[in-house]
């Protein structure tokens, strides 16, 4: 990409890679570690990515940033925020010391994933060090980009399991020209209805997340419009009419998606010692679900398709919910165990777990170990 | 793409014979008999796709009509360790369906149904063969549509679209392929089916859909896709600008997109475009102008109007000589004709043209210009600049006479001095057309040995026997070495006889 290849913070890391790999040893990449705890757990030696950090080139006209691994991820956003413009898909931080490239490589979203799209959807290059040690570039800086296979963007979500991400160019957008908030009192089949029928029309829904109980009656839908102003205030008494709602004021609305995106509203709270926050993805399509033994209170993002669930974070639970997720073609991951709970339990879904999935295992390992034949990256962090 | 013929001389012919008759023994039993072509009298339609610069005769053409088809004649040329070559419509440009003199070519026109369509949860399932377009029409009377339009919209397939990730007009707003596509059913080389992503936000393991995207027909056969449909706007009208500077035209684009606007499409015309067009399809083009920006806004009225005025206004502060905006849809589609007929107006002005497909970074528009400038000095040629400049994906039409093979090497050798210069102004060699057989020379400037070999090891990943689609979009060791060595020798080609893909 842009760094001389003679950079001794890269020297550093392609020795600590060659160690690894003539020891036999994995290494478990961190940045801030902000988001130690998700991902299945290892003990192996760190490789800390946060000496490689700073932003590298940021020309808002051409809405793309690119930045080291380690480079603060409110750097970033505050580097955005001045030319304003956003990471639209709103990575969560969990932590003040979140990187770049961990939040690059956990591939987690925020509130805005539904409307404008995941972490993938928005990396266009990245610089790597493979399991060799060598410094490699895919993808660049331009928004229409076809040269070669796509390995910038198996990154996102690979967990540092693939290769040690050096820098990523990322595709960045203008805010929003207005944006508004609103509340309804609604049950969840309704909520579920309303929004994939809006979503389905020409309005500006950006947002949108239901809380309340899984086992019945109206929950609290708060969803947020974001657009040309003119959209958006044709869009709020159109929408609010149909759901009885009203707009909160933009303070208020700003620190509840934001508290949403870091897990910090109250419905997070509290996670008993012997339970697991289970996150499930799923399709539009999935109506309410009912997990015997849960929490009766959850929280539904994504017009529906992340969906947040407190239960037993015992093996039966995972098994049944994983299978009542599967059944409606999604998957679920053991996102946040409770301090009781067996830190070695496998936290995903496993590809042999998914139809027509179980080929690709195969496909999986010998691409990991084309970029890491000898297993540096290999922590199991991600299956 | 280029508008010539070329003809590959035939490889050894009686050994391809042998292997044609045991290879069309082997499919006969799984196939029906129109399925399977083999006489060079009905297997010619498929010697090349968009490029037909680069022919070659298949050994065979197989065209199934079902998914269990498709594994049955992988399973075979596995087997049998015959290559595999897929096609959708042929419509590609980059010659990336170009048959294998000893291989198969994998027709998949005859998977062409809409499975479903749910508009609740605002997804269809196609078959690979569908038609881009078809798509869009067959939920149009839901207020939704498929949003990827690349030009060749009418006739190209969904299959080909997700393995070369095609663009269009409309992508700055609206996306690429890979952005509008949930989940891909495939075959591997082996005869396995399987999965990549799902209707869900995200599936477990790697991302393989993301690797999926754009592969020119090297990972997996596209069996069914899912994609993703986007409500209809209400209303869309376009802005007219002129420019008498071609650095305030590409200036404009950058001030447009650093005012926080994302036009629905954003495109230019050189002055030599312009009077190409405005002669055939008479829109009203400002035939001063050094440059005209087609700049769209698409939603709601009351957002398109606001849009528009606040397009209008940054257009105006960048110096545009003059403004005209759409008063109503026969009005915003004649300002589009010009554009969207850039191609057949160059196909008026020479005989043969060879359209590039580099993408730059939006600021070095202007430099990039200049220099094709020259370049058509030093090498002779005329050259038409369309380009998509919103996301700086340039289409450069270079003009030549194919019967004359001095004017062919001129062009060949302009176009890619155009892929270098991209690469050097921070840019790639294709934006949307792809690599296929055409740009693998230049996939050696692009990326040194240790990211080919890493393309390698992808392509090994899904396919350890190399049969699909082998020879094209990632060079071999061997090819660049050779290209490296060509390119020293000052310009002047050791074999100019010889043909050089």
């Amino acid at each position: 990409m842009t760094s001389n290849k003679n950079n001794p913070v890269i020297k550093a890391f392609q020795e600590q890679i060659l160690n690894a790999a003539n020891s036999k040893q994995a290494l478990s990449i961190q940045g801030g570690g902000t988001k130690s705890w998700y991902g299945n757990a290892n003990q192996h030696a760190k490789l800390d990515t946060r000496s490689y950090s700073g932003i590298l080139e940021y020309q808002p006209e051409e809405l793309v940033i690119t930045a080291c691994a380690g480079t603060p991820l409110k750097e970033i956003e505050a580097a955005l925020h001045e030319k304003n413009q956003v990471l639209a898909f709103e990575p969560p931080h969990f932590g003040a010391d979140a990187t770049f490239g961990g939040a690059i490589t956990a591939g987690l979203a925020g509130p805005g994933r539904i409307s404008i799209g995941n972490f993938r959807d928005f990396v266009l290059g990245a610089r790597i060090l493979d399991g060799k040690g060598q410094d490699l570039s895919f993808g660049g800086k331009v928004i229409k980009n076809v040269a070669g296979y796509d390995v910038s963007r198996l990154l996102p979500g690979s967990m540092g399991t693939l290769s040690l991400l050096l820098e990523a160019s990322v595709k960045v957008l203008p805010k929003p020209a207005a944006t508004a908030t609103l509340r309804c009192q609604i049950s969840q089949a309704q909520a579920l209805k309303v929004l994939n029928e809006w979503a389905g029309q020409p309005l500006p829904l950006s947002a949108s997340c239901w809380i309340g109980s899984a086992t019945g009656g109206d929950g609290e839908l708060t969803f947020r419009l974001a657009g040309a102003a003119a959209a958006v205030k044709t869009a709020i008494p159109l929408m609010s009419s149909l759901v009885l709602a009203t707009e909160i004021d933009p303070q208020t609305a700003q620190t509840f998606w934001n508290d949403l995106r870091e897990q910090k509203l109250n419905v997070f709270d509290h996670l008993g010692s012997e339970q697991t926050l289970y996150r499930l993805a799923l399709p539009a399509a999935c109506g309410p679900l009912n997990i015997t033994n849960a929490d009766p209170q959850i929280v539904l993002e994504w017009h529906g398709q992340q969906r947040w669930i407190k239960a037993p974070g015992d093996e039966a639970t995972f098994e049944a919910i994983k299978k009542l997720a599967s059944a409606n073609g999604g998957h679920a991951t053991r996102f946040k165990q409770g301090s009781n709970v067996d830190p070695s339990f496998q936290r995903f879904t496993l590809l042999s777990e998914q139809a027509h999935s179980k080929a690709l295992e195969l496909v999986q390992a010998r691409l990991r170990s084309a970029f890491d034949p000898a297993g540096v990256f290999a922590t199991s962090r991600l299956p | 793409m280029i508008h010539m013929n070329m003809v590959t001389p035939p490889p050894d012919l009686a050994a391809i014979s042998a292997l044609q008759s045991k290879l069309v023994s082997a499919l006969r039993p799984i196939l029906p008999e129109h399925a399977l072509l083999w006489e060079p009298e009905d297997t010619i339609p498929y010697e090349c796709d968009g490029l037909a610069a680069y022919r070659r005769m298949p050994l065979a053409v197989a065209l199934p009509e079902t998914e269990e088809q498709v594994a049955q004649i992988l399973k075979i040329c596995f087997a049998m360790q015959i290559p595999v070559v897929p096609r959708g419509s042929g419509t590609g440009l980059s010659g990336g369906a170009m048959p294998i003199s000893q291989g198969l070519v994998l027709s998949l026109a005859k998977l062409k149904k809409i499975v479903s369509i749910d508009s609740f949860t605002r997804t269809a399932v196609v078959q690979p063969g569908v038609r881009n377009l078809a798509i869009s029409e067959a939920v149009a009377h839901l207020g939704l549509y498929y949003a990827p339009d690349p030009s060749s919209q009418i006739a190209c397939s969904i299959g080909g679209n997700v393995n070369e990730n095609s663009g269009g007009v409309h992508c700055l707003k609206y996306g690429l392929t890979l952005h509008n596509i949930l989940r891909v059913r495939g075959v591997l080389m082996n005869g396995e089916i399987v999965e990549f992503g799902s209707l869900a936000p995200d599936s477990p393991g790697l991302d393989l859909l993301a690797i999926m995207m754009g592969s020119e027909g090297m990972l997996a056969v596209v069996t069914e896709v899912t994609v993703k449909l986007i409500a209809k706007p209400t209303l869309a009208r376009v802005i007219m600008a002129s420019f008498d500077d071609i650095e305030k035209g590409g200036n404009a684009v950058a001030a447009i997109i650093a005012a926080g606007i994302i036009p629905a499409g954003l495109e230019m015309m050189d002055k030599a475009t312009t009077r190409a067009v405005e002669e055939f399809v008479h829109a009203g083009y400002d035939l001063d102008a050094t440059a005209i920006l087609l700049c769209e806004s698409d939603g709601t009225p009351e957002e398109v109007a606001e849009e528009i005025a606040r397009m209008t206004k940054v257009l105006e502060e960048s110096g545009a000589s003059g403004i005209q905006i759409s008063k109503d849809e026969a009005e915003r589609l004649k300002f589009w004709s010009g554009r969207k007929n850039a191609f057949p107006a160059a196909g008026r002005l020479a005989a043969d043209y060879y359209c590039m497909d580099g993408t730059i970074p939006r600021r070095h528009i202007a430099t990039l210009l200049k220099r094709i400038q020259g370049m058509e000095i030093k090498y002779g040629l005329g050259c038409l600049n369309v380009f998509h400049a919103g996301d700086g994906n340039m289409h450069p039409l270079i003009l030549f006479n194919g019967a004359d093979q001095d004017e062919w090497h001129r062009a060949e050798d302009f176009g890619t001095e155009i892929l270098e210069a991209c690469v050097e102004l921070g840019g790639t060699i294709t934006g949307e057309h792809g690599v296929g057989i055409e740009k693998i020379n230049s996939m050696c400037i692009q990326f040194g040995e240790g990211e080919r070999e890493s393309f390698w090891g992808v392509k090994s990943a899904f396919d350890p026997e190399k049969l699909l689609n082998p020879d094209k979009a990632i060079p071999t060791l061997n090819r660049c070495a050779e290209y490296g060595r060509m390119r020293i020798s000052g310009g002047k080609l050791p074999h100019p006889e010889l043909e050089r893909f």
